[in-house]
């Protein structure tokens, strides 16, 4: 759909204030994780500094920027200084597309930044490229471990990718389009596409805490087993650079799942479109964090194996019965039927509760 | 491994997010202690204010550090310090030493010296670490730091401690108890 264009002082405007409020939010969420998975633990977490420990972040800034700034021996040093600038700039470029209210609705303008016709691909592209970051600093670290972070970390991408890419073409094929104002306004019409996707919505799910590198999935860090992985070689701001990262890619994948699957800034009841778009994002992010608190990391086989021989064939029968579905020009409710029916067989799994099997002997 | 353990562990950090922490931020608010704490040592008085302890020097004997040194004296009759013979002129404590495993108390035929609760003694000076019957009498609140630190800001001399109650041992000894006013 085509909205009237802004003029460029205020598309610059704006990406300046996605910028900036991207890396503050960075800050705080540091803060806000630390503090929440201390709670999770019993404990207090980071409260030294300022009111409430407020201001840790900018003591974190300071420490951050003043440590030494090491550049290894080994290493390839163009690379190794390129490659978390390079995922930086990639992770702050996915955020812009994402609308956050009605047309017109900031001070006139637009509330977004880039609306795109490709929008979903774009994102896609980008969010992706940024993995390049991550490995090329593993391959310039001229470290085992790095290497080690950075291969995990595009092997799992290979495994995870397709079926975050094909969970991804269920709504596309549902809305007609990959424009994300389009999925949006469809969403607001016909409702939830969680409703009418659920299998794909899950999928998506996990897949972009694996895309986020976040904790069942965090195989590139695997802080005990590959000493931070592909940033093990990297100090000071470079470093920093790294957490912005992926606190970046974090919040860029708690407000897509909203976006594509919840409604993005609409709401049946009471809308009010930022703040129930800024709700959305809040609720992932608590999610998220409530997960790293829960659960373990998997084996890099096991991801492996849950990327191709779950993620992917879920997200592919469930694209093939919504191609289906729009092939036949068969009503969309059956799709509604079928999401509910698979959340139920979801319940069922969760409610089932086999007996442990004893291994070994043992009467 | 289940779905259902998965979706039942996510309960239980659930739970965790929503009590209170286990922390004790330390300097902030204080350490809960056991009654029988063994820290700084606390020279007893009799209720009629005499010194219980008689300058025997049996608590030095049984010490397994050698931190304590006692040099004895006569009392004068017509203004005894102690309830003895004799008292403790000098008695002193070296708190580098000490390893506060409270044999003195075990050994001390009156039970004038007890292990009390103050154990925020650290110090710059060796000559400061060394504890006399001034540190040490019943009425004295806190440690020698404690005490500096006191003297030079004007405030009265906060411990680090509550304790649930006082154990008849170190009687006249004022601590903070858990509920009482600190």
């Amino acid at each position: 759909m085509n909205y009237p264009l802004d003029p460029y002082w205020m598309a610059a405007l704006k990406a300046l204030l996605v910028v900036v409020g991207l890396l503050t939010a960075f800050a705080f969420m540091t803060l806000i994780e630390r503090r929440l998975l201390a709670r999770f633990q019993i404990r207090m977490g980071p409260n030294r500094v300022g009111p409430l420990g407020l201001f840790q972040p900018i003591a974190d800034a300071i420490k951050s920027i003043f440590k030494e700034d090491l550049v290894v021996e080994r290493a390839d040093k163009v690379i190794f200084v390129l490659a978390p600038l390079i995922g930086v700039v990639f992770a702050l470029l996915a955020f812009g597309a994402i609308p956050f209210g009605p047309p017109g609705s900031f001070f006139g303008f637009q509330p977004w930044v880039l609306n795109l016709d490709l929008g979903l691909l774009y994102l896609f592209a980008v969010s992706e490229m940024a993995i390049y970051g991550i490995f090329l600093a593993g391959w310039a670290s001229g470290s085992k471990y790095s290497l080690l972070g950075s291969l995990r970390s595009s092997a799992s991408l290979i495994s995870y990718e397709l079926g975050l890419g094909i969970a991804l073409l269920s709504p596309v094929l549902l809305v007609g389009s990959l424009n994300l104002n389009d999925i949006v306004n469809w969403q607001q019409e016909h409702g939830w596409l969680a409703l009418y996707a659920f299998p794909a919505f899950l999928v998506y799910m996990i897949a972009a805490l694996a895309e986020a590198a976040r904790t069942p999935f965090d195989l590139p860090e695997a802080e005990q087993e590959l000493v931070g992985g592909y940033h093990t070689e990297y100090s000071s701001i470079k470093w920093a650079l790294f957490q912005m990262t992926e606190y970046i890619h974090f919040i860029t994948a708690s407000a897509l799942i909203p976006t594509l699957f919840l409604g993005g800034w609409t709401m049946p009841f009471w809308n009010v479109p930022y703040l129930w778009m800024f709700l959305k994002i809040a609720f992932f992010l608590f999610f998220f964090i409530w997960i790293r608190a829960t659960w373990f990391r998997l084996r890099y086989d096991q991801l492996l194996r849950f990327g191709w021989g779950f993620l992917f064939p879920v997200a592919l029968v469930w694209f093939l019965v919504t191609a289906l579905v729009v092939a036949l020009d068969l009503p969309r409710s059956y799709l509604l039927y079928l999401s509910l029916a698979t959340l139920l067989v979801l319940l069922g799994a969760v409610m089932y509760s086999p007996k442990p099997v004893r291994k070994g002997g043992g009467a | 491994m289940t779905l259902k353990a998965l979706a039942q562990s996510l309960g239980i950090t659930l739970k965790y997010l929503f009590s209170k922490p286990v922390t004790v931020p330390y300097p902030d608010a204080p350490v809960a202690l056991m009654p029988r704490f063994h820290g700084r040592h606390v020279l007893t008085r009799h209720p009629n204010g005499l010194e219980k302890c008689i300058g025997c020097s049996l608590c030095a004997a049984a010490c397994p550090a050698y931190a304590i040194y006692v040099e004895p004296a006569e009392n004068d009759p017509e203004h005894p310090v102690s309830a003895g013979e004799r008292y403790a002129k000098v008695y002193e404590i070296n708190m580098l030493r000490c390893i506060f495993c409270g044999l003195c108390e075990e050994a001390c035929p009156t039970g004038a010296i007890v292990l009390g609760y103050d154990f925020e003694m650290a110090d710059y000076q060796y000559s400061d670490l060394i504890y006399g019957k001034e540190d040490m009498l019943v009425d004295v609140v806190g440690t020698k730091p404690q005490r500096r630190e006191a003297k030079m800001t004007g405030k009265a001399v906060k411990p680090g401690y509550v304790v649930p109650y006082v154990r008849p041992e170190l009687e006249g000894f004022k601590a903070p108890t858990e509920g009482g006013k600190r």
